[in-house]
């Protein structure tokens, strides 16, 4: 089950890329799940830690830690917003 | 298209013009410009690049006209945000609401900015004397944005 996850902004800048492909492995099944599954590759994925304010987003709509992910998602890990 | 998200800059005269042309219902335009400003945390600041989601960005900013439109009773709304690399006293953000009274163009008007500023994927790189850094984002515009939660049922303006 393949899904692409993007990162943007400082959190981009933390993790060193902007854009992957991800097959979603046994176990993550919601937003949360994922996120704790990318901090757990430690280093500089620290980042998505949790306590670190972290915002996601699934195929281009605001996702809460709750919400699942599925095959083909866009998932995107984001801080917090700061236009206008 | 009432939404926009480009690099270009915008005529403020020429937007709000057209918010209210071949409409004689129109009573009221309410519009806010957001602009870069040289100073930022106490720290001067040269110049600012915005970056965005792009897809994301045009989608949460039509959720957000469109949540406006149903609150108030609105004849037209125009939101254009840019991004790039701006520097101070370039404008931002242009948000105008038509209506047929003041109180429903200036509600939704600052509807829409409150909104946009928590929910529109916009991140902002500031250039400092001590480097570029990234904008924290303000519990102020959480509590901007809160507001109208509890405000649903009879939004100011009504």
């Amino acid at each position: 089950m393949n899904i692409k996850i993007l990162y943007f902004a400082s959190l981009r800048d933390a993790v060193g890329h902007a854009e992957e492909s991800f097959v979603l492995p046994s176990g993550v099944s919601t937003i949360g799940d994922l996120r704790a599954f990318l901090a757990e590759r430690g280093d500089k994925w620290d980042a998505l830690a949790e306590g670190r304010n972290v915002r996601a987003a699934r195929n281009q709509r605001m996702a809460s830690p709750t919400e699942p992910v599925g095959p083909g998602d866009e998932i995107a890990f984001f801080p917090p917003v700061t236009g206008g | 298209m009432s939404v926009s998200v480009q690099q270009a800059d915008f005529d403020v005269g020429a937007e709000i013009a057209t918010l209210s042309q071949g409409r004689p219902e129109v009573g009221a335009v309410a519009s806010f410009v957001g602009l870069v400003r040289d100073v930022s945390g106490g720290a001067e600041v040269a110049a600012m690049t915005l970056e965005h989601y792009p897809g994301m960005t045009e989608r949460s900013l039509e959720d957000i006209v469109g949540e406006a439109r149903r609150r108030w009773q609105l004849d037209d709304v125009r939101v254009i945000h840019r991004y790039g690399r701006l520097e101070p006293g370039d404008r931002i953000v242009f948000v105008g609401v038509a209506g047929a009274h003041r109180g429903e163009a200036f509600a939704a008007c600052e509807f829409v900015m409150d909104y946009l500023k928590t929910r529109a994927p916009f991140w902002k790189l500031e250039e400092t004397p001590d480097g570029a850094h990234w904008v924290d984002a303000r519990d102020s515009d959480d509590s901007a944005a809160a507001r109208w939660e509890t405000k649903s049922e009879s939004p100011p303006g009504r």
